[in-house]
């Protein structure tokens, strides 16, 4: 029973396939998967949105929407319905191929990054061997989504979002990277499943998730500040900046094109939390070795989720960054931070068990957290914030 | 070679012609991306996993944006007055005939070296790992000490503007 429940989809998929001739089944298999994940993901865009504005709304002291069917539940209904109605305007000047083109290379993009992760046990649409690198191969081919975004638009304003917007995503893709590879050195695969199965054995109760060794630690912080800035989020949401600056790249989409931009942004958050769960929290392998009765995929979509709430958390209560504080800390404090972490990763490598790793460890990277803060302090790089009103 | 050799040749040769064509920089500088698309979709079609994701990551993904924000730098981005093509075309024909004919000359001869029945070897990432630190890993020190030396002159030349700007 309990294999049954955790193996639900995979069975479903096999007794689906089963109906068709042997030659078409590898085929229909394939597509059956990709046929799951562009529905079940815009599906979860949609709960999340109204999560989203819910949540926010709460910690603004308001209620939120509440008009649209109970408790507002149908709120995503209406705005997908107010999208695909809305008048389609595209600039006289604009380069109408690459302004067309722009939003769905984006979302096509960022809809590859799922085939790599593994949702569950044997939920995997394919194992590869450079399954990590697929990942970032494709989230770096969004950026010249941005860029021909930005350009097609012939809007000043469109353009200087999407220069922010790219000079944002590339410096903190290396730091996403570097902490990745953290990860990769430990596991010693680049494929995202044995990554998963190299975490998901428990001393005693404990899981063995990266996250709970020093390094891993680090390198998740790391991480998910870089993946909060790589997914345009708050408080790292310059490229969109919709109270202060002009919106950005998208400025000149309307209608649907805009719906697509909006919907490519929360699959990044998706791929990106589902990429941070598998490296660090133990993907879809359960917290305590007593709760593994508990399907795997239940545990995959409950750590997304989980992230996806500090998202919106991060999103309610953090004041923006400005653009030179933004690449002032991807390239004098978090890349150095994330290289240090793959020294010490080596060394706890090749320091064989033991409690000396721990301490270690813990103590390089404790004291280069501290030490860069007191010197940075010290010479003036950064000091409290001053305001300035109407000088 | 199956169908889908030449289905792949087809986009990254149009590629490559439109970037030579088209008038405006950026398109050219896109269309190229496209046949870097294209020659990484050949590294997947021989399987080669981390060549053709590699291709990706640093072509698509990097100096892609690298020659998009160049163009836009150095006011490449305005449309050229008079035609794409230099009037001294005809001096390049004979160069690129000089590299096609070398280029060729080199690949029928390595055909011939090498015994062509060998069975496609199996190399999974992590051989390619093995050998980068393993028996490759002096060219790998070698160009990891380049890089470190245009990242160390790049920031030189960005700190320099900056004091003369003040």
């Amino acid at each position: 029973m309990v294999e049954k429940a955790d193996q639900v989809f995979v069975l479903l998929q096999h007794w689906l396939i089963s109906f068709l001739p042997v030659l078409l089944q590898p085929a229909a298999a394939v597509l059956l998967g990709v046929i799951a994940i562009v529905c079940v993901f815009p599906g979860l865009f949609a709960l999340t949105t109204i999560f989203e504005r819910k949540g926010l709304g709460r910690i603004q002291n308001r209620i939120g929407p509440n008009r649209v069917g109970p408790l507002g539940l149908f709120q995503p209904v209406a705005d997908g319905i107010k999208s695909l109605t809305k008048e389609d305007i595209i600039p006289l000047s604009a380069d109408g191929v690459l302004h067309f083109l722009a939003p769905v290379i984006l979302v096509v993009a960022v809809f590859m990054g799922f085939a790599v992760l593994p949702m569950g046990r044997n939920m995997v649409l394919v194992d590869m061997d450079a399954g990590l690198i697929f990942f970032f191969a494709m989230s770096a081919s969004t950026e010249l989504s941005v860029f021909m975004a930005g350009w097609s638009s012939r809007n000043k304003y469109s353009l200087l979002g999407a220069m922010r917007a790219i000079a944002q995503m590339i410096s903190y893709e290396i730091i996403l990277l570097l902490s990745s590879v953290a990860v990769v050195m430990t596991a010693g695969s680049l494929s995202l499943v044995k990554i998963v199965d190299a975490q998901n054995h428990s001393t005693g109760v404990l899981p063995n998730w990266y996250i709970f060794t020093p390094w891993g630690l680090a390198a998740f912080v790391m991480y998910a500040i870089a993946a909060t800035a790589e997914t345009n989020r708050s408080p790292f949401d310059l490229p969109e900046g919709e109270s202060e600056l002009v919106a950005g790249y998208h400025t000149e989409y309307s209608g649907f094109k805009f719906a697509l931009f909006f919907l490519g942004e929360y699959l990044a958050m998706f791929s990106i939390s589902g990429l941070g769960t598998t490296l660090f929290l133990g993907g879809w392998s359960a917290p305590f070795s007593f709760l593994t009765w508990i399907p795997s995929w239940i545990w995959f979509f409950g750590k997304v989720m989980i992230s996806i709430f500090v998202f919106i958390w991060m999103r309610g209560t953090l004041p923006r960054l400005r653009q030179d504080q933004l690449m002032n800390f991807a390239w004098k404090f978090a890349l150095p931070f994330t290289l240090l972490d793959l020294l010490v990763t080596a060394l706890w490598r090749f320091m064989g068990e033991g409690w000396l790793r721990w301490v270690v460890s813990t103590v390089i990277l404790a004291g280069a957290y501290v030490l860069m803060g007191r010197v940075g302090m010290y010479r003036g790089h950064f000091a409290p914030r001053k305001y300035r009103y109407a000088e | 070679m199956g169908i889908m050799f030449y289905l792949i040749a087809v986009i990254t040769l149009a590629g490559a012609l439109a970037a030579m064509t088209l008038k405006h920089l950026v398109h050219a500088a896109l269309a190229v991306t496209v046949a870097f698309g294209g020659l990484a979709l050949f590294f997947l079609n021989l399987d080669a996993q981390f060549a053709g994701f590699a291709q990706i990551l640093v072509y698509i993904g990097a100096v892609a944006i690298l020659v998009v924000f160049a163009i836009l730098l150095t006011r490449g981005s305005e449309l050229p007055k008079d035609g794409v093509f230099s009037r001294t075309w005809f001096v390049g024909l004979p160069i690129a005939a000089g590299i096609f004919a070398v280029l060729g000359w080199a690949l029928i001869a390595s055909s011939k070296a090498l015994p062509s029945e060998m069975a496609t070897p199996a190399v999974t990432v992590h051989d390619i790992g093995v050998a980068l630190v393993g028996r490759y890993v002096l060219p790998l020190e070698i160009v990891a000490l380049l890089l470190t030396a245009a990242t160390i002159g790049a920031v030189i030349v960005a700190l320099h503007e900056k004091a003369r700007a003040r």
